[in-house]
């Protein structure tokens, strides 16, 4: 718009992003409100072309032991990409591993942003929230910046907000699954009650489920298998992308009020008499 | 000496240092962290850290993940 900044101040009066505001976490401003996690791409051309066409600017990586055959091209592909790196600590079950992990993850990458992930069981990879916020509490203690995966529960949500977490990442539905949002008033609630980035993390399957995180008020969407594991990966990416621009516009552009009734957009005035 | 590196015996002469094994092993120096019997050793510490016998390594990096 003519007249204005290109970078307006990014928060409201009442503490919320504007509509032009960036993402921001600890104080880092991020361009795209699309996280993009990179497991399940079936080659690096795959995910280098996903990658790129998502826009985002943070992907997740997990720790794994370096494999006989040297340590593969990921980290010079993502740096290629110029994106910023979110190790998480995916297949631990306690915060003692964690930690382990995490710490791993801030020596291997040099970067003390971590996504915590600490599971319950194989089956259905639900977050295990009371290891997950002891994991947290240590973390925040030991001056990482903590983006934890967890259920879509307001109270566990706030606690790990109390606990020093940057921000908090309740999933849709198990990761994975591709099932969408399966409880939106729940998503709106820990949105109303967190004063931190909510990151909607896992569940993704498709362009509404991510349109409607953001609708639902969320700040950015973090998803993997719906674009790595999509018949066009590339193509996803880029609806992924459009998806949670949308989004994030129509929660800021107000809505209009849900109606019982119809509502004439024509004008009734000067109707032609029969 | 043997030690255990991701699981797996590795035969050294003792005295060995994490950065020797790092060589020995023909890893980067950049994108990988090692954990000594589960405390990680900074990169800075590679060459002073002595390998006692029985020692367990984990060496790791980033590889793709959600």
């Amino acid at each position: 718009m003519a007249g204005t900044p290109s970078r307006p101040d990014p928060v409201t009066i009442d503490g919320r992003p504007t509509i032009d505001g960036p993402l921001t976490i600890d104080g880092t401003e991020l361009g795209s409100r699309l996280i993009l996690g990179t497991g399940g791409a079936t080659s690096h051309a795959s995910l280098e072309a996903a990658v790129r066409a998502s826009g985002t600017e943070l992907v997740t990586v997990a720790l794994r032991r370096v494999p006989k055959d040297g340590v593969g091209g990921l980290l010079d592909l993502l740096g290629d990409c110029g994106v910023r790196l979110l190790p998480n600590t995916a297949g631990c079950r306690t915060a003692r591993d964690a930690l382990l992990t995490a710490r791993l993850g801030r020596e291997a990458l040099e970067t003390s942003w971590v996504k915590l992930e600490v599971i319950a069981d194989d089956r259905t990879l639900l977050p295990d929230v009371v290891e997950t916020i002891d994991a947290a509490e240590q973390l925040v203690r030991d001056g990482f910046v903590v983006l934890p995966y967890t259920n879509d529960d307001p109270i566990a949500a706030q606690r790990l907000v109390d606990a020093g977490c940057a921000a908090v990442m309740p999933l849709g539905a198990p990761i994975g699954s591709g099932l969408g949002i399966r409880n939106p008033h729940a998503i709106e609630l820990i949105r109303e009650l967190v004063d931190v980035p909510v990151i909607l993390d896992a569940g993704i399957g498709t362009a509404s489920h991510a349109a409607l995180a953001m609708e639902l008020g969320c700040d950015a969407v973090l998803l993997a298998t719906a674009v790595t594991r999509a018949e066009d990966p590339e193509a996803m990416a880029r609806a992924m992308h459009h998806a949670v621009e949308a989004g994030w516009l129509a929660r800021h552009a107000g809505r209009i009020p849900v109606r019982r009734l119809a509502r004439a957009s024509s004008p009734t005035e000067g109707l032609v008499e029969w | 000496m043997n030690v255990i590196v991701n699981g797996e015996q590795h035969r050294l002469e003792p005295g060995t240092t994490v950065a020797a094994l790092v060589g020995t092993l023909g890893l980067p120096s950049r994108g990988i962290a090692i954990a000594l019997d589960r405390v990680i050793v900074p990169r800075s510490r590679w060459a002073t850290e002595v390998l006692s016998p029985g020692a367990e390594l984990e060496v790791v990096t980033a590889m793709q993940g959600g």
